[in-house]
């Protein structure tokens, strides 16, 4: 065991002292240069045609078809987005035109029977006026008439009363004047 | 020989390809990693199906896509985007092979200088290439600051000509260092614990240190393998960035 030990780390030391002696260090062994180079030419050659020829021109159009794919989409979606904006804003205008001729309707409407209310009022009013000047006048003439009847009444009173207290038939003019001071004053 | 923190560097030849100037090529195992990590990112990138919500695979393959490109847009901007194939085969390259790397037995591809050189060398030469095709003597702009005094100037220039040709040094040896120093690291850690567990039921509770740091090494290496990678990628960007836009 403590052979195994010992002699592990004799060879570490050996190496490390001597490397380039007697075994000589691997990566610096210049027999072995022309190998790797001819393989690591041919490996590496082989290589850049594999990945510039199959590898990325692959990955990169499933990348790219990604790309495209998702950009379709995205364009499909706004587009999809842009119409139903479009569908609402017409719906509303719809809306919003509908409920103006709705209003409009309503206005003209009101406006119609208001005027025909109007006319009729007016009419009525006329033929009001109309039949109020004539009972004004009935009533003007009957008042002049009774006026004139009270006149009379008046008048003949008065002779009468006149009569009575003095026994003397008045003079009729004298009767009128005095009958008119009194109805005057 | 077990116990060896520097033995699972070794390279060893699976089977000979042929000689170049008298140099054997061989199939080693690094070689069989490098493929493998090849393997691996074609699975991953290919193998998902391709649809519209991505599955689990499926993601893994879109994030490190989506991940690469926007470190190249955010550092290099979009004309960096030319780029997008070698910075993510160098990306997932280092990604995968450092992952692949952690698991215990298995060899690290970008252990070896040899291996990170190469890379580096090849993000240099791009841009250099690149750069000077692009812009033309305009590419030489990136050396000269602007609003800098004219009598600091050549200092300033110097250094920057300096940085310039050891830009690719550091961009290696970083990886390198990293992969190599937190795998001997894990590997003597490891091996203190069947060192301790030889020795017996004293050694048993001993070898709990050793184990638990094993245990958070590994999870920072997982982390290191990650960051390596982007690190690399992000200064491949910026070197980039420096050929597409010179003269700051």
């Amino acid at each position: 065991m403590a052979e195994g030990h010992g002699d592990a780390k004799g060879a570490t030391a050996h190496t490390a002292a001597d490397g380039g002696h007697k075994a000589p260090f691997p990566p610096f062994q210049k027999e072995t240069f022309a190998s790797q180079l001819v393989s690591l030419t041919i490996a590496f050659v082989a290589l850049y045609l594999i990945v510039s020829k199959l590898a990325l021109p692959r990955v990169g159009g499933v990348i790219e078809e990604r790309q495209k794919t998702i950009e379709g989409d995205l364009a499909a979606a706004q587009k999809l987005k842009g119409e139903s904006d479009e569908a609402l804003k017409a719906y509303e205008a719809e809306l919003a035109g509908a409920r103006a001729r709705a209003q409009a309707i309503g206005a003209e409407t009101r406006e119609k029977l208001n005027a025909a209310a109007e006319a009729e009022r007016k009419t009525l009013e006329e033929r009001l006026a109309g039949k109020l000047a004539d009972a004004e006048k009935t009533i003007a003439a009957t008042r002049t008439a009774a006026m004139g009847n009270v006149r009379g009444i008046a008048s003949e009173a008065a002779a009468a009363i006149v009569q009575q207290l003095a026994g003397v038939q008045p003079d009729s003019k004298v009767l009128d004047s005095a009958v008119n001071a009194s109805m005057k004053g | 020989m077990a116990a060896d923190p520097i033995h699972q560097f070794q390279i060893t030849k699976l089977f000979s390809l042929g000689h170049i100037g008298g140099q054997e090529i061989a199939f080693t195992n690094s070689s069989a990693y490098m493929f493998a990590a090849v393997g691996i990112i074609a699975i991953l990138m290919l193998a998902p199906s391709r649809q519209l919500v991505p599955g689990r695979f499926q993601s893994i393959a879109e994030l490190s896509y989506e991940f690469v490109a926007n470190m190249i847009r955010s550092t290099a901007g979009k004309e960096g985007l030319k780029f997008f194939p070698l910075v993510f085969s160098l990306f997932m390259f280092i990604a995968v092979s450092n992952l692949v790397g952690i698991i215990p037995y298995t060899f690290t591809v970008s252990s070896h200088l040899i291996v990170t050189v190469t890379l580096a060398m090849l993000v240099f030469l791009t841009v250099l290439i690149y750069g000077l095709s692009k812009n033309g003597l305009k590419f030489f702009k990136l050396f000269v600051p602007s609003g800098v005094p004219i009598y600091i100037l050549p200092l300033v220039v110097f250094i920057e000509v300096i940085s310039f040709f050891l830009k690719p040094v550091s961009h290696s040896v970083r990886l390198f260092a990293n992969m190599l120093a937190g795998h001997i690291a894990l590997k003597v850690f490891a091996s203190f614990i069947a060192m301790l567990g030889a020795i017996g039921v004293v050694g048993w509770f001993g070898a709990v240190l050793p184990l638990g740091l094993t245990i958070a090494l590994t999870a920072l290496e997982l982390l290191v393998a990650f960051l390596q990678a982007y690190v690399f990628a992000i200064l491949t960007c910026i070197y980039l960035n420096d050929a597409i836009h010179p003269g700051h």
